[in-house]
């Protein structure tokens, strides 16, 4: 992937369908005394890309953390294909997980494999494809993020945005129709996170994937998302387009809209 | 936590917990309780979930031979080297009390019996969970703060199949097996130590050493490692899978683990030995 003119293609909101794929209700979740996630709600629907805003502290990545259910909330419910995940056992999310990608805030990259390893540990676990295929698929996920060249080098010998790219990586291993990404460009150069931005749109216009990303990059929001969410204090303050967060007469909007 | 009231400067200097411990009513000792109550409820759930993961499908076949060669194979040098140590030590200690005592001639004997009784199982499961209950712990909570566990999680693998079943079962199956080892290689070095004090031939050794023994003075003992091998591979896994803590839980989690399965080692021999006196005289 080089990196030329940036354009940018999104799927049109229109084309996405309308039946939510994920369905946050209502979810709070607190750590102690500290209230993270105070009654939030969201949807997002096959082939669209809602991107979650927020200052540092206001459980962004708690959130995505609930929804692929790595933490449970206090209340409230989470749905994936309109199944709610509450109270299932680590097997029968695994069945739900099987579809869903999770790109972790710090690559997340098991140390003791190889570049090419960590991307063909899914398909070898869940024995996608014969030998020939997996590594032909782990060739073509690594050629996607520009880190092909970096197939037999261990993850402390490359640098956090590389380990970045190897994780986005192994998160479409296995074909999800959920995303998560959490600061997919953060530790990423200009150019390197254009290519990122421009992967998720060709993801989506491919694939139609539901993708939610937690992001401090206003410019890669408005690049890739069709709606934004905005959390402060644990709430929703705001949701729309980006247009009609700019519209927002609340306070914590401007303000935070004037930052970014 | 409720206690009688500490002086407002001792209260002020010390943290909270820390205050509480030295206040007179007994919390100090109801807090350790409970977090020992705790701990122990947290292990129980722990084996629950590793059971569980351990009789259901997909079975993880590849990950546990790779275990099994880790913590069996590459333990024997160890385990036969502190078999074999502890053999010449048993063999000259007991030489001058045996003498004094008129029991010189069951000196194989009594080396055999200790060894294959006592010291190879406990020698083997104490250095075996310095081994591999720190290199368990340390490995687990080494993911866990680094968040590939959790990465685990997301890719659809259960981290308790995964990672614990088979560390647990490679520790369970193993650990008879190095003992067997410990044991030959004390008796052999056992023999060595007493050949150099007086000329005793090996064969001699063997069948003064072995006569009179039976199924019951080998097997229980053997087999009972087995249950020492569970318990350094399931503390191990509780102790590395629940760290918090960046760098500082890692060293935490690798002592825990070794100074926890080593007391409830020594502490479950106390029972299994009783176990085996009534069931298997």
């Amino acid at each position: 992937m080089t990196a030329t003119e940036h354009i940018p293609i999104k799927l049109p909101p229109t084309e996405a369908t309308h039946a939510p794929v994920v369905a946050v209700d209502n979810v709070c979740k607190s750590f102690g005394t500290q209230t993270v996630l105070d009654g939030v709600s969201l949807t997002v629907s096959r082939g669209e890309t809602l991107a979650v805003l927020g200052r540092s502290g206001t459980g962004k990545s708690v959130l995505l953390r609930v929804i692929i259910g790595l933490q449970t909330p206090d209340s409230g419910s989470v749905s994936i294909h309109g199944q709610d995940i509450a109270g299932l056992s680590i097997d029968q999310l695994s069945t739900i997980r099987m579809k869903m990608g999770f790109l972790f805030q710090h690559a997340a990259l098991y140390d003791s494999l190889t570049v090419g390893q960590n991307v063909a540990f899914p398909l070898q676990h869940h024995q996608a494809g014969s030998a020939t295929e997996q590594a032909d698929r782990v060739k073509q996920l690594l050629t996607e993020v520009d880190m092909e060249r970096h197939l037999d080098k261990m993850p402390s010998d490359i640098s956090g945005g590389m380990q970045k790219r190897v994780g986005l990586a192994r998160a479409l291993a296995l074909n999800p129709d959920i995303l998560l990404l959490d600061e997919p460009t953060a530790g990423l150069d200009p150019i390197s996170s254009a290519e990122i931005d421009d992967l998720v749109l060709k993801l989506q216009s491919e694939h139609h994937m539901a993708s939610i990303v937690v992001t401090h990059d206003m410019h890669s929001a408005k690049t890739i998302a069709d709606r934004l969410i905005l959390l402060n204090k644990g709430k929703v303050t705001a949701q729309g387009t980006f247009q009609e967060l700019q519209d927002n007469d609340n306070e914590f909007v401007r303000e935070f809209l004037k930052h970014a | 936590m409720n206690g009688s009231q500490l002086p407002a400067a001792t209260a002020t200097v010390l943290p909270g917990r820390t205050a509480s411990l030295l206040s007179a009513d007994g919390t100090a000792s109801k807090w350790a309780i409970t977090e020992f109550l705790e701990w122990f409820g947290e292990l129980g759930i722990f084996f629950w979930q590793v059971i569980k993961a351990a009789i259901t499908p997909p079975f993880e076949f590849r990950e546990l031979v790779r275990q099994l060669d880790e913590i069996g194979s590459k333990s024997l040098p160890l385990v036969a080297l502190a078999g074999g140590a502890v053999g010449v030590v048993l063999s000259l200690e007991s030489v001058q009390s045996m003498t004094r005592f008129g029991a010189k001639s069951l000196l194989p004997a009594a080396l055999v019996f200790s060894v294959v009784h006592e010291i190879g199982p406990i020698v083997t499961a104490l250095v075996v969970s310095g081994r591999v209950g720190a290199g368990i712990g340390a490995e687990l909570a080494s993911m866990k703060v680094t968040e590939q566990i959790d990465a685990l999680e997301a890719s659809a693998v259960n981290p308790y199949r995964l990672l614990a079943a088979t560390r647990i079962l490679a520790c369970t199956l193993m650990l008879p097996l190095l003992t067997l080892a410990s044991d030959a290689c004390g008796l052999v070095m056992g023999w060595v130590a007493l050949a150099t004090i007086e000329p005793l031939s090996f064969h001699q050794f063997i069948i003064s050493g072995f006569k009179g023994s039976g199924f019951n003075d080998f097997l229980p003992p053997t087999l009972k490692t087995a249950v020492f091998g569970l318990i350094i591979g399931l503390i191990a896994c509780f102790q590395g899978m629940r760290t918090r803590g960046g760098a500082g839980g890692v060293g935490r989690a690798a002592t825990s683990s070794v100074v926890l399965s080593s007391l409830f080692v020594i502490l479950a021999d106390v029972v299994l030995v009783k176990f085996i006196i009534i069931f298997f005289p």
